[in-house]
């Protein structure tokens, strides 16, 4: 396929993707309106630091974290391995395939197309943001403001590329929901998303680092709440960056020894 | 009230044979729900790791409240969802129909249609937290508190499935909103902690509207043998209210229904 075909197919994909994300309207507004746990999470943080300050974390720090939490969950979620285990098993992943196009990237691009009506749904939270701490709390420096839209990317791309690669198991086994499961709970507890980082003890900490969860949700609320100098932001979307190519890596060989095996039900 | 009880005993039993077929399953989502735990114990363990209370409750306290949350979602997991989420789905696909034509109590018949034993694997894990609370406080509750925080635990467990069943009825309006019962679940995830450490319209709104307070830190009070008389009685009038308030907008759903085909 010509490379301009390809753009004019995702451009389509793009605009199917994101007329269903508003037809679906409803439910999309459910999910978001159900990810609370930041929420949650703020009121337990922000009554202890209602005492006293948690390590850096001051009140006005952590209502900044946790809703800027919210919305970067909002814009680099997926879902793609439920899809995947449901179209694996119920078989109409063959239609898929059956199209000039890759399924993965059809995936993707259904996945890209929702995140600007979860944008906008996510804008409200945006907006208390700045009308409850203002400013100050975000980071004012342009160049992190950069390096902030890159590690978003990246989050979106790592998530997305987990989320394949465990769909992807369902080729080899009966379902793989439960790895995402448990994928889910691990990620929650040591991603940020329940509890910033920088508030686990060193040594955890340090073993963060070298773990991808953090590089999910973490970094960019990290960049965004301007905890990190421009050399570190630089070093650590870099290292986002490796696991994205990893993760990348990961999930074309687990697509390409999949496939061999679901044409091999014969469809 | 003797066939209702019969009947019981025959949805159980189909539920246990079904979930007998699936194992393997046991081990798998009982892990699955032990990790998914975790994650309310490691956000206590690092607040409470340079401090000793945070609002009014000692890591020991706290743990009680986990416990008792632990606890609801096994019994909400195991229990109520699955048979009430299957009602969003009998709507959808018109098969409800089917169950209003028998000679029973539909909302009976559809809240103990479907039990997932497995994941009720959390009431030993709560059991676990419980212990743990109290060897950390370092005492043992006396009988009269454990007693007490029983019957505010059937309270609690009542609260929750009137409070679902509200939602669930609101799929007769909103069929396309299937699913409405996710949202009731994420925000009972707030019941994780002490009501104490919500403040202003947070604490108003899981005290009275949806009263996370009386599920979880009621019961706790009274297990620690801290509740006053006020707590418990709104917590078992809450509760009952909620349970009347759930069968009155059940039975006008069901009177508004014009099945799939109208």
């Amino acid at each position: 396929m010509s490379a301009a075909r390809s753009v004019r197919a995702l451009s389509a994909l793009l605009r199917v993707g994101a007329l269903e994300a508003l037809a679906y309207r409803g439910q999309m507004l459910v999910w978001v309106l159900a990810s609370t746990m930041p929420l949650i999470m703020l009121a337990l943080f922000g009554a202890v630091a209602h005492e006293g300050p948690v390590g850096r974390y001051g009140e006005p720090q952590l209502v900044a974290y946790f809703l800027v939490t919210f919305i970067v969950r909002q814009l680099t979620s997926s879902w793609v391995s439920w899809q995947i285990n449901m179209e694996v098993r119920d078989g109409t992943l063959s239609t898929r395939l059956v199209r000039p196009v890759h399924p993965l990237l059809a995936y993707a691009a259904e996945g890209a197309a929702a995140a600007p009506l979860r944008a906008v749904i996510s804008l409200p939270v945006a907006i208390v943001l700045l009308v409850a701490v203002g400013w100050r709390e975000l980071s004012s420096d342009g160049a992190i403001w950069l390096l902030f839209v890159a590690s978003l990317v990246g989050a979106w791309l790592l998530s997305f590329f987990v989320s394949a690669s465990i769909g992807a198991l369902a080729f080899f086994m009966e379902s793989s929901v439960k790895v995402t499961d448990v994928w889910l709970a691990v990620f929650f507890v040591f991603s940020g998303y329940l509890i910033p980082v920088a508030l686990f003890p060193a040594r955890i900490q340090a073993v963060l680092d070298y773990l991808p969860f953090r590089y999910q949700v973490g970094l960019p609320v990290e960049l965004a709440t301007g905890v990190h100098g421009r050399a570190e932001a630089l070093a650590l979307v870099g290292r986002q960056w490796i696991f994205v190519l990893a993760a990348g890596l990961g999930m074309r060989a687990l697509w390409q020894r999949g496939f061999a095996r679901f044409s091999a039900y014969g469809g | 009230m003797k066939r209702y009880a019969r009947l019981l005993s025959a949805q159980l039993r189909l539920s246990f044979i079904l979930a007998a077929q699936y194992r393997a399953d046991f081990f798998i989502d009982g892990f699955i729900e032990v990790l998914w735990t975790s994650t309310a114990l490691v956000p206590l363990l690092i607040v409470f790791r340079d401090r000793a209370s945070v609002a009014g409750w000692s890591f020991g306290e706290a743990l009680v409240v986990v416990g008792f949350f632990t606890l609801l979602q096994a019994v909400l997991e195991g229990s109520v969802n699955p048979s009430l989420v299957a009602v969003v789905e009998h709507i959808r696909k018109g098969t409800l129909d089917f169950i209003l034509l028998k000679p029973a109590d539909a909302q009976f018949l559809v809240s103990t249609s479907r039990f997932h034993p497995w994941r009720s694997v959390n009431v030993v894990t709560a059991g676990a937290i419980f212990v743990f609370a109290f060897r950390t406080l370092g005492r043992a509750p006396s009988v009269g508190s454990v007693a007490l925080s029983l019957g505010l635990l059937a309270a609690a467990i009542g609260a929750l499935y009137a409070l679902l069943l509200l939602v669930v009825s609101t799929a007769f309006r909103a069929v396309r909103i299937d699913n409405v019962s996710e949202l009731f679940v994420a925000i009972f995830d707030a019941a994780r902690w002490p009501s104490s450490v919500f403040r202003g319209v947070a604490r108003f709104i899981f005290t009275f509207v949806v009263p996370l307070a009386l599920m979880t830190t009621v019961p706790a009070r009274a297990l620690l043998g801290v509740a006053d008389g006020l707590e418990v009685t709104g917590a078992a009038f809450g509760s009952a209210l909620l349970l009347v308030i759930a069968r009155w907008v059940w039975l006008r759903a069901l009177a508004g229904y014009s099945s799939a085909s109208g």
